[in-house]
Parts: structure tokens; sequence; C-alpha cells
């Protein structure tokens, strides 16, 4: 029963390691710039395509994961300049818009390059592999998420708490209006933010396509996913969307376990509640709260 | 009700909205013209497509058309920003289907218990998700969107599930007018269904209660601070919306005899949003503008290739956000615009 209960939490979190590392992207943006960008499902998408594209072409996983976040990164610098900052002037619906607009054209873009189905990416052999702990033996796969993910939270951690770069982009969270009138370049930090949060998304697609699997559908099926986490966890907190991104996971996978038939509408439905009693998510940043 | 008083007073930030939303600056045989074109143009397609196939065609536009019209309360003129409106015209559609299969043939019936309980599960989640604003209340449309389709999607007993909602019944109207095979029936039956929400949107957004909405969206607390109920006002063009969308749905259920899943998608909610943006928000004309050269456009590149549709739609939403943000309709003004811009600049050159 114990190893059972474990199993399943072991499932819960590595999914949760993969939104953790698309969505964080996501959190910062809607946080510093308050664009509530729609588009970042597919920079994930695009991570996982590449991934799959090379690892089938029999290149290096690792030099895979790489290239997987390199090119969203470089996408979204130009998605940045081009399309995302004639909208910090406007208003929600503007960015709703725009940014759909963003997935129909990525989604359109990949349909015709890769085609209609779903493309996998081909994991290490050693990560198909089951691998004993001390209890069961479990996929190494989930076990290489769950590594992953908590070294990216963990020197995010470290950045964003203990860095000159952590406190200012804190600041800009906080109140962007008072860390420009001190002299900050927000809009320099918020390109940059923006570049690694694109870039963290991609490699967030291509680890976690044995999971959320690369196919057309993937920008719009799962961009609600990430959205949730954001705002459940509080827009523009950190921790509030590791906690979400955890627990999203864990419930999710709870609910396919037990709640076969009723787990989908579950998951939305405790999000409703939780939207209903805190409008501002669980752990808003100061200034919010 | 004295229409003179309006209950809120004409502020001078209103008023350059209202006068945009209006065709009152026009000369009026140009207003009454511009009003009849494209009523005009829904009877001459009936008589033009009533040989080919298009007549269905023609239908599921008119479907559109609704819908889209219903987003622009909601959206262009209370500035409600929403992607679950598919919500309520998916609703709408399979109460109408499950009334056809259960209950009764008679569509007229139908339609009108659709536009009911679409309009009570507006008033519902409305009442519970309205005193939010921003992305929060984005992200709650979305979750009820999301709980609806996979609701549908488990219920197979009642909904069908994927395969969707077989064995609809329609019977004809007053008892007279068959759904047949040409789709004249349908055609006619929605085009004056569309007509007569058309009339009662219209007066909805001339009325103080449209000025309300109109001063809602662009200064909700200053409208509280002069004594407007914001939370009913938005509550009730709410429940208005989503018993339009319902009545589309209904439409949309019975001309076909079929509801599939996808009337709950987030998809179909995204459609409606880029159709309405594409013609413009809060002139009503928008939808027909929009739904025309969205299904047009759709319809001819899906020809060239089966994704290609969604590469120009993305397109053209993305210029129009950036470019034309009064949509299609407002391009005449842009482009008068730029022409003064230039005929200026090499005068003064």
């Amino acid at each position: 029963m114990l190893s059972f209960a474990a199993t399943i939490l072991l499932d819960g979190i590595s999914y949760g390691m993969v939104l953790f590392i698309i969505s964080v992207g996501l959190t910062i943006t809607m946080g510093l710039m308050r664009v509530a960008n729609l588009a970042h499902g597919s920079f994930a998408m695009i991570g996982g395509y590449i991934a799959g594209y090379m690892t089938q072409r029999g290149y290096d996983f690792y030099f895979a994961l790489l290239i997987a976040a390199l090119i969203p990164g470089i996408l979204g610098a130009f998605a940045e300049v081009t399309v995302i900052r004639p909208l910090y002037r406007k208003g929600e619906l503007s960015q709703v818009l725009l940014t759909i607009g963003v997935v129909f054209v990525v989604t359109a873009a990949v349909t015709e390059i890769f085609g209609a189905f779903p493309y996998p990416v081909k994991f290490p052999d050693y990560m198909t592999r089951p691998i004993d702990i001390w209890f069961r033996t479990y996929p190494g796969y989930r076990l290489f998420l769950i590594a992953i993910g908590s070294v990216i939270a963990l020197v995010l951690w470290y950045i964003i708490d203990h860095s000159l770069y952590g406190a200012r982009l804190r600041a800009a969270v906080d109140n962007s209006r008072m860390a420009q009138a001190v002299g900050m370049n927000v809009n320099v930090l918020f390109t940059g933010t923006f570049v690694v949060g694109c870039a963290l998304a991609g490699l967030g697609g291509a680890v976690g396509a044995g999971i959320l699997s690369p196919e057309p559908s993937y920008a719009l099926k799962y961009v609600v996913l990430f959205l949730i986490i954001v705002i459940v966890g509080g827009e523009g907190s950190f921790k509030g969307s590791f906690v979400a991104a955890m627990a999203l996971g864990i419930i999710d996978t709870v609910g396919k376990y037990f709640f076969t038939e009723v787990a989908a509408y579950l998951l939305y439905a405790a999000v409703f509640v939780l939207l209903l009693w805190r409008p501002q998510g669980l752990l808003p940043p100061k200034s919010v709260a | 009700m004295t229409p003179a008083k309006p209950s809120t007073p004409a502020k001078p930030s209103i008023a350059p909205a209202v006068a945009a939303s209006g065709t009152g600056h026009y000369p009026l045989p140009i207003a009454l013209a511009g009003h009849a074109l494209p009523w005009l143009a829904i009877i001459a397609f009936f008589f033009f497509a009533s040989g080919g196939g298009y007549l269905s065609f023609g239908t599921t536009i008119m479907i559109w058309i609704l819908f889209a019209m219903s987003l622009d309360l909601v959206l262009g003129y209370a500035g409600i920003v929403t992607l679950g409106h598919a919500a309520y015209f998916g609703f709408g559609a399979y109460v109408a289907g499950l009334c056809s299969i259960y209950l009764t043939s008679d569509p007229l019936i139908g339609h009108a218990i659709a536009i009911v309980a679409a309009a009570v599960l507006g008033l519902v989640t409305g009442a519970l998700i309205l005193h939010t604003t921003g992305v929060t209340f984005l992200m709650l449309s979305l979750a009820i969107i999301s709980m609806m389709f996979e609701f549908a999607n488990k219920a197979k007993d009642i909904t069908g599930g994927d395969d969707g909602l077989q064995g609809m019944k329609v019977g004809p109207i007053f008892g007279t007018f068959e759904f047949n095979l040409f789709g004249t029936t349908a055609y006619v039956y929605t085009a004056v269904v569309l007509f007569l929400w058309f009339l009662i949107a219209w007066r909805l957004v001339h009325s103080p209660f449209g000025r309300s909405l109109d001063g809602i969206r662009q200064n909700a607390r200053r409208m509280r601070a002069i004594g407007t109920p914001v939370w009913w006002r938005l509550l009730a063009v709410y429940t208005i919306s989503a018993g339009i969308a319902g009545s589309a749905g209904a439409l949309s259920a019975h001309s076909t005899r079929f509801v599939g899943l996808d009337v709950l998608s987030l998809l179909t909610s995204g459609i409606v949003t880029v159709m309405l943006i594409l013609g413009g928000t809060r002139k009503l004309y928008g939808a027909f503008v929009g739904a025309v050269v969205y299904s047009v456009v759709q319809d001819s590149t899906a020809k060239i290739s089966p994704n290609f549709w969604e590469f120009i739609v993305g397109g053209m939403l993305i210029l129009t956000v950036l470019f034309l943000e009064g949509g299609l309709m407002d391009i005449g003004r842009v482009v008068r615009n730029f022409i003064a811009k230039i005929a200026k600049r090499s005068g003064v050159a």
C-alpha cells in the first residue's frame, strides 16, 4: 500500500516537474509585464518537436536538449521584439488575441513541417529501462525528470533569491514603475527573462515529451494547464508556480488512478473553486497580496 | 421607461465611443443603405445559392454571425475578456439536440428551451465569476469550458461523447416547413432568427443600459462611484449574451441534426473571437463582416492545404491586433486617415 502511494507520488512529482519547467517562464513574464501570453505553449511544442526530430536522426539526446532550448529562446527573442513588445501598452484582449494568433501560426507551421501525427522523442536506453529504487523498480525516465526538474528549480531559486539579477527581478515584479524610477532598465530585464522563459519552455517540452507528447494540438491543448499553474500559483510568484505545478501533477495523477471517469473535470473544478476563493492565487507576490 | 434620461450622466469620455458605435455621423440615406446591405446580401445569397450546394454554407455563416454578435455584447460592449463563450453555444446545441430526441421534435420549442437553458447557465456561471477581472476571469472562463468539454466527452450515455449526438428528430417549423435536403428552410429560419436577435441587440446597445456598459468598459470604478450597479449590469448582459449564444447553438443543432463534441471546444471559442475581432467589435455588424471573411478564407484556403487556413487566420489576427484595432469594419477610416496623412505631408513639403 505504502509503495503504491509512493509510486503515485513519484508519478505526480515527475509530471509536476515537467509542468514547472515549462510554466516557470510564463509566470515571470505574466507577473513582470502583465502580458497574458497564450503562446507560451507553442515554445514548449517547438522544443518537443526539435528534440523529436534530432533524436530520431541519431543525434545525442543531451545535444538535442540544448538545441531544443536554444531555438525557442532565439524565437522568443524574435517574438518579444516584433509582436510582444507592442502589447505592453495594450489591453488584455489584444494580448490574448495576438498570442492566440501566434499559436495558430505555429500550429500550422508545425503541421506543415512534421505532419499531423504525434512526433515521439527517442529517449536514451537507460531512461526507457526500469531502475531499481529500494521498494520497487521505477522507470528511469521519470527519475530523470525529477532530477532535472529539481536541479532547475534549485538553480532558479538560488538566482531569484540570492543574486543581484534576482533581486532586480523581484523588485520589478513587485513594482515595475518604482524599479524603473530607481534606474533599472526593466525592458532589458524583461527581454532577458522572456528569452530564458522561452528556452526553459523549449527544454521542458523536450524532456517532457514522454508525458506531453508533441503533436499539432499541443500548443492549444496544454496552454490551459500552464496558465492554471501560473494563475493558481500567483502571477509572478516563483515559489507559487512550483507549489502549483507539484499540486497539479499529483492531483491529476491521483485522479487518473482513482477517479478515471471524473479526473479531467475534477481538476478544473478544483481550479475553479480555488480561484473563486483566492482570485490572486495561492502565493501572490508581495505587491499583489 | 423613458429613454430620454439615461441612468448614467453623459460624460465626455463616453460620448466619442457611443458616437463611433452608431452610424449617426453618416447622412441618413447612406446610413440606411448601410443597414440594408447585410440583409439584402443575405436575401440575395438565398436566390443565387439555392441552385448550388452552398446554401448550408450560408446557414453556417449566419449561425457564426449570431454567435459572434452575442460575444460582441459581452466582449465588445461590456469589455469582459472571455475565452469560454462556446460553453453557452455548445450547451444550447446539446440542449436543443437532447430535446429533439427525448422531448419533442418541434424545433421552436426545443429552440426556446435551449435559449432559456443557456441563459440560466450564463446567469449561474456569470454570478460566480463576474466579480473577478482580467486574467483570473479569463482563467475561470477557460475552466468552465474545459469542465463542460470533459463532461460531454465522458458522459457518453447522454451526449454520445466523441461520436457526437446522433438520432435527432427535427420536425417541421409551425408544423408546415420541413427541414429539407436543400437547406432552404434552415436558411430562412436562421436568417429570421438572426434578424430578430439583431433588433434586440441593437435596441439593447443603444439604450441607457448599453451606454452604462460602455462606461463600465472604460472605467468600472468611476461607474461604481456614480452609482451604477456594475456587477448587476455585467451579469445582465452576460446572461442575455449567453442566451443568444445558446440560440445560435440550437440553430446549429437543428440545421445539421447533429451535435459534435467540438461545439464545446476551446477552438470554437477562439474562432468566434477571431471572427469578432477581425470584423470589429462594438458595431454588431462587425460580426457579419468577420464571420463572412473568416468562413470564406477558411473554405478557400482549406482547399489548398488542410492546415493552411490556420496559418492565414493566425496571421490575420496578429496583423489586426497590431495595425487595425477596429477590425475590417474600420478599414475605411484607417485608409482615410492614412491618405489624409500623406496628403498633409506632401502639402507641407
